[in-house]
């Protein structure tokens, strides 16, 4: 009887989760394009993977987005979180504003950065040349295409972790305070020894989470830069390329997708060591 | 105040962290809506725009000139209302699926408790861990061909639905909840002779109603944003999203950016009416969300 109920979820898991993590081992062993039936070809389509130069600059650029990313929307939203934290005004504004972003189509939003962004008469050049700086190529230069995009994506995304960090902010224990206060403690201090240690385990799951998200980073470079350019291809941009825009070659793309898979597996794991200590 | 923070009330009574406070606050406040509200400004301003005004790219507060002229373009040259109605039948379509697939599933697992309930919920769970990224390939090549049926889903809805209600995070949160409904409530039914489904239908759904609210919600945003799914499944042109519609026109450069910018603005409206509308349960469902990957 429980099956009954069960059954729709079952099939909707089994045929779009648990088999296609299956299928893609077994895909990156064989040679398909779709048109002829697949073949089992070994490890054929990891040589071809470890021999393609994309491979160690898409690699390369994943690392430089995610350890940029850090620097920019990991830093930015407990900052802004704590900030925010201390404002007794307009506070249901800060959270709407700040979280707006959010709520849009993330295609839109590199979209509308592609608009800001643009050299000749972009937002972002209009207003440096106004205020007599210099100006900047954006996403059309090697040197900062991959800061731009880094910018886009934490626009868009930091929202849901300030608003994750403020309500980590709200348990915060009030004595805590009251006796750093009676001790003389400057607030640099207190944000130091006291805010910053009490958000410890929330500042885990998120490095862990933005970690793997960043890596699989696609609408960005996809939109506003293109999965050509190889000063800013990306490992999922590289995955498109294999299976849907130039080779037409899935067993490729399987191939990358489970090195990609391993390696973010071992965050998985780790947010899963963390997360259970945490609750038992 | 109800929580006391970094700063005290009573700090916060000195003239000089007064003065100091203040400034902070008209500092954040300027730069959060330069920031963030600025650039949805520009976007909705833009389209009323003319192209002339939006060419010469000075920063201005109010169009010269404003017309809906680029929106009246939009709709039309885009098709957007096409591709709107496609959007919204996609989304109202996969919360009802994801609804339905969820709930009987969470609720077999919390209340029926099947053979194998906890190691099927685990694998559920499981798969929010798993990046989407790494399922991309193989999941596109069970859609072209599902193993047993054959059946291709490419430019069929349900090659949208299907994949959307296996969602480990709706399952996990309908569970927990189901969990806290008490036995005998449902026992009392089982005795009054209500059917499995009826008690599900007529007891547990109605006692869910916030945790159902919200994640309609997420489900529906969820299916509005996406955007590589449906480009990839919805290959035919006429059945794309709104999303996928106006990426493939603006790659082909042929639209004046006016009415580009004015079709973004509507595809991102109903997101902000429901953010609007919804806020409360959609902050609130954050910390919920705080568990999914």
């Amino acid at each position: 009887m429980a099956y009954a109920f069960l059954s729709a979820g079952l099939v909707c898991f089994g045929l779009f989760s648990w088999y296609p993590l299956v299928r893609s081992i077994t895909l990156s062993l064989q040679q398909d394009n779709l048109v002829t039936d697949p073949q089992w070809v070994g490890l054929d389509n990891y040589r071809t993977l470890f021999d393609d130069p994309l491979l160690g600059i898409a690699i390369r650029n994943t690392l430089e987005f995610t350890g940029l990313a850090l620097v920019f929307g990991y830093a930015i939203p407990i900052a802004m979180a704590i900030l925010l934290n201390e404002l007794r005004h307009f506070n249901t504004f800060f959270r709407l504003a700040v979280y707006l972003p959010v709520m849009l189509p993330p295609i839109v939003s590199a979209m509308l950065w592609q608009f800001f962004y643009d050299p000749g008469q972009g937002l972002f050049n209009t207003l440096l040349h106004g205020a007599h700086l210099p100006t900047s190529q954006w996403v059309q230069s090697p040197r900062t295409a991959m800061l731009s995009l880094v910018l886009v994506s934490t626009w868009a995304n930091m929202g849901g972790s300030t608003l994750m960090y403020l309500a980590a902010l709200q348990s915060v224990p009030p004595e805590l305070y009251e006796s750093s206060e009676m001790d003389g403690a400057s607030l640099w201090r207190r944000i130091w020894h006291i805010t910053l240690p009490q958000l410890r385990f929330i500042m885990l799951v998120m490095l862990l989470l933005q970690i793997t998200a960043t890596m699989q980073v696609f609408i960005e470079p996809f939109q506003l830069t293109g999965f050509t350019n190889p000063d800013t291809i990306t490992v999922m941009t590289l995955i498109y390329r294999y299976a849907f825009a130039v080779n037409q070659d899935f067993g490729l793309a399987a191939a990358l997708s489970v090195l990609l898979f391993v390696v973010l597996s071992a965050f998985a794991a780790l947010y899963l060591r963390i997360t259970r200590e945490q609750t038992v | 105040m109800a929580t006391r923070t970094l700063l005290s009330d009573i700090a916060l009574k000195r003239p000089r962290t007064r003065a100091v406070y203040f400034a902070v606050l008209a500092a954040t406040t300027l730069a959060v809506a330069a920031v963030f509200l600025y650039p949805l400004y520009w976007m909705a301003t833009a389209g009323l725009k003319t192209p002339a005004e939006f060419a010469a790219q000075s920063v201005t507060v109010l169009p010269h000139d404003p017309s809906a002229s680029a929106y009246g373009d939009a709709w039309n040259h885009m098709r957007i209302p096409h591709f709107f109605l496609n959007t919204v039948y996609y989304a109202f379509g996969g919360w009802l699926v994801q609804l339905g697939v969820d709930v009987c599933a969470a609720y077999a697992l919390s209340k029926l408790r099947p053979v194998l309930g906890k190691a099927i919920f685990a694998g559920m769970l499981a798969t929010l861990m798993l990046p989407v990224a790494a399922l991309l390939v193989p999941a596109y090549l069970t859609v072209t061909d599902l193993p047993v049926l054959h059946l291709n889903l490419l430019n069929s809805p349900w090659g949208l639905w299907l994949p959307a209600a296996a969602n480990g995070f709706n399952i996990y949160v309908l569970k927990r909840f189901f969990d806290n409904i008490p036995h005998e409530i449902l026992e009392a039914a089982a005795v009054d002779g209500a059917s499995r489904l009826k008690t599900l239908t007529r007891i547990v759904l109605p006692l869910s109603r916030p945790v159902l609210a919200v994640i309609s919600i997420f489900s529906i945003i969820g299916m509005w944003k996406d955007f590589l799914w449906p480009m990839l499944v919805m290959q035919d042109p006429d059945k794309q999203t709104l999303s996928v519609a106006l990426q493939r026109l603006s790659a082909s450069s042929q639209v004046p950016p006016t009415e580009m910018i004015a079709g973004m603005t509507i595809a991102a409206l109903p997101m902000i009416v429901i953010f609007v509308i919804f806020q409360r349960h959609i902050l609130g469902g954050l910390s919920a969300g705080a568990v999914k990957g």
